[in-house]
C-alpha cells in the first residue's frame, strides 16, 4: 500500500490477523466437519487465509498462485471426486470404546508438536534472508526456477509424469477389465 | 481532482460494483431484446419506454418473494454459494483497466489475478448445486466441473502464448503496448504468430464455455435438468447467480478486449480513452448474447470432445508455434 493510508502498521496487522483467524477458522472446519465436501470447503478457506498471509508477506505470486492452483484446481478436484464417491448421508459418529485413549493421545502428540515448534520459533535462529528475490516478482520467480532450482523445477516434471502415466495405466486396466 | 490513495481506491471499488450491478441488470434486457429480435418478437415492452424499467420491476418481484431453503439442503453452503459466485467477479474487475488512468488498482499480477478468482466462481456454482440436495442440481454440479477443468486448459494454453507476446501481466501494460492503431492489437500480432485470430476465436470460445453459456449451457441445460445448479434457489438467491452470470461474462470479455482488441487503444492511433473500451467490451457482450441465440445447447460428449480433441491440441500447437516465432524473429 502506498503511503498516505492512515494508520498503515494498524492495517497491515488488522490484515495480519484476519488471514490467520480465516487460516484458522478454514482448519478447525476441515478437521471438525461431518460432511466431505464442507472438510472441503474448510481447506479451500484455510487456502485463502493462508494466501492472505502470502499476500501480507509480499509475495502477491505466490498468493495469487495458492489461490489458482488450491482453491481453483485442487479443492475442486477433490468436490468433484467426493461427489462421485460420497453416500448421501454422512455416516454417524461412532462413539465406540476407547474414544478417550484416542483422544489423550492426539492431545499429546499435538501438545509435543505445538511445544517443538513454538520452542523452535522462540528460540532458533531466524536466519535472515540472503537477498530479496525482487519482491517475488514473476520474472524473479522464472528465472530462480530455471536457473538456480532447476533440479527441483525438473523432479517435480517428473512426479506430474509418473501421475499422469499413473492415471492412465490405471484408466487403461480398469477399461480393459470392464470388456 | 485527485482524491488520496486510499480514498481513490475506496471510491473506485465501489464504482465498480456499482457498475456491475447496472450491467447484470440490464445485460439481462440487453439479453432479452436480442433474443426477442433474433426471434423476430418484440421481447419486453410493457415496463417504461422499449421495456427499458423490466429490470427494476424483475429486481422488485425478486426481492420480495420468500428466499426457501429446502429442508434436507446443506443450509450454510446453500447460503453461501451466491455471495461466493458474485464476489470473486468483483475482484477480477478491480484490476481492469478502463482506461489510461481507470482503472480501481493496476496490479504487476493483474492477469494472475483475474484467473485466480475467476477459478473460485466454479466451486461457488458446483457448491451450489451439491448443497441443494437435488438430483438435478448434483448432476449439473458434475457437469460443471468436467466442463470448466475441460476448458480452462486451453484457456490457460491461449493466454500463456498471448504473454509470451506481451512479455508482462500487468493488465495496463499490455493495452499500452498496443498502442497506435489497430494492425498493433494482439489478435492481428501475425509477426509474433501467424494464427493470432485463431487464439482470440479459441480464447471467445473458452470464455463462453467458462462462463456457462449457451452453446454450453449443459450446467442449466432447463430442458433436461430444469435449471441445474439453480433449481432449488428461490428469489434473490437465484437473482444473485443470473447476475453473477453476466458478471463473469462481463469479466471475460474485458479481459478479451484488453488481451486482444488493444483495450482503450483507439483503432486508429489517435484520441483513445474509456469509451473505445466500453465499446469492443459491449460488442463482445452483444456477440455472446447473439451466439447463445442463435446456436442450439450441444451434447456434453460434443462439448468434451470439442475441448479435448479440437481446441486442446490447437492451442498446444500455437503455443510452440509462438515460441518458435519468438526465437527466429
Amino acid at each position: 500500500m502506498s503511503a498516505g493510508f492512515p494508520g498503515v502498521t494498524l492495517w497491515a496487522e488488522i490484515i495480519f490477523v484476519i488471514s490467520a483467524l480465516t487460516m484458522l477458522a478454514g482448519a478447525l472446519v476441515a478437521v471438525m466437519a461431518h460432511r466431505i465436501i464442507r472438510s472441503v470447503c474448510g481447506l479451500a478457506l484455510c487456502c485463502i487465509g493462508l494466501a492472505g498471509l502470502y499476500a501480507f508477506l509480499r509475495s502477491p505470486f505466490l498468493a495469487l498462485m495458492q489461490i489458482l492452483i488450491y482453491v481453483g484446481a485442487v479443492c475442486i478436484t477433490i468436490v468433484f471426486a467426493v461427489m462421485l464417491a460420497e453416500p448421501d448421508e454422512p455416516a454417524e459418529p461412532t462413539s465406540g470404546h476407547g474414544e478417550g485413549v484416542w483422544l489423550a493421545c492426539a492431545l499429546l502428540v499435538a501438545a509435543v508438536v505445538g511445544w517443538g515448534l513454538a520452542t523452535l520459533v522462540v528460540k532458533g535462529p531466524w536466519a535472515t534472508p540472503v537477498e530479496r528475490v525482487a519482491e517475488g516478482s514473476v520474472k524473479a520467480i522464472g528465472i530462480a526456477l530455471l536457473t538456480t532450482h532447476s533440479l527441483a523445477f525438473e523432479v517435480v516434471s517428473v512426479v506430474l509424469l509418473v501421475a499422469i502415466v499413473g492415471a492412465l495405466a490405471i484408466a487403461h486396466g480398469g477399461r480393459g477389465a470392464a470388456r | 481532482m485527485t482524491l488520496p490513495e486510499p480514498f481513490r481506491l475506496l471510491a473506485y471499488l465501489a464504482g465498480v460494483m456499482a457498475f456491475v450491478g447496472l450491467n447484470a441488470a440490464y445485460l439481462v434486457w440487453v439479453e432479452r431484446k436480442g433474443a426477442a429480435r433474433f426471434q423476430r418478437r418484440p421481447g419486453p415492452t410493457e415496463v417504461g419506454p422499449a421495456g427499458l424499467l423490466q429490470p427494476l420491476a424483475d429486481a422488485a418481484k425478486l426481492l420480495s418473494k420468500q428466499l426457501l431453503v429446502p429442508p434436507d439442503a446443506d443450509r450454510t453452503l446453500f447460503r453461501l454459494a451466491p455471495v461466493m459466485v458474485m464476489a470473486p467477479a468483483l475482484m477480477c474487475l478491480a484490476t481492469i483497466p478502463f482506461g489510461q488512468a481507470l482503472g480501481a488498482r493496476s496490479l504487476d499480477l493483474g492477469l494472475v489475478m483475474v484467473f485466480a478468482f475467476g477459478s473460485i466462481n466454479v466451486m461457488a456454482i458446483m457448491l451450489g448445486g451439491w448443497a441443494s440436495r437435488n438430483k438435478y442440481a448434483i448432476i449439473s454440479a458434475a457437469r460443471i466441473v468436467s466442463q470448466n477443468v475441460a476448458y480452462e486448459i486451453p484457456m490457460m494454453l491461449v493466454v500463456i502464448t498471448l504473454l509470451m507476446v506481451t512479455g508482462t501481466t500487468n493488465l495496463q501494460e499490455i493495452v499500452e503496448g498496443q498502442a497506435g492503431g489497430f494492425w498493433r492489437w494482439n489478435v492481428f500480432d501475425l509477426v509474433a504468430n501467424p494464427l493470432m485470430p485463431v487464439t482470440f476465436v479459441i480464447y471467445f470460445i473458452c470464455m463462453l464455455a467458462e462462463t456457462n453459456r449457451a452453446p454450453f449451457d449443459m450446467a442449466e441445460a432447463e430442458s433436461e435438468l430444469v435449471a441445474g445448479a439453480f433449481t432449488e434457489y428461490a428469489g434473490m438467491g437465484f437473482g444473485v447467480f443470473f447476475m453473477a452470470e453476466y458478471a463473469n461474462i462481463l469479466v471475460g470479455c474485458s479481459l478479451g478486449a484488453i488481451l486482444f482488441l488493444g483495450g482503450w487503444q483507439s483503432p486508429f492511433g489517435v484520441f483513445s480513452g474509456v469509451g473505445w473500451f466500453l465499446l469492443k467490451l459491449y460488442a463482445l457482450v452483444f456477440t455472446v448474447v447473439w451466439v447463445r441465440w442463435t446456436f442450439p445447447r450441444t451434447q456434453f460428449y460434443g462439448l468434451l470432445n470439442l475441448s479435448w480433441k479440437i481446441l486442446i491440441p490447437v492451442s498446444l500447437g500455437i503455443l510452440v508455434l509462438t515460441s518458435v516465432m519468438l526465437k527466429l524473429f
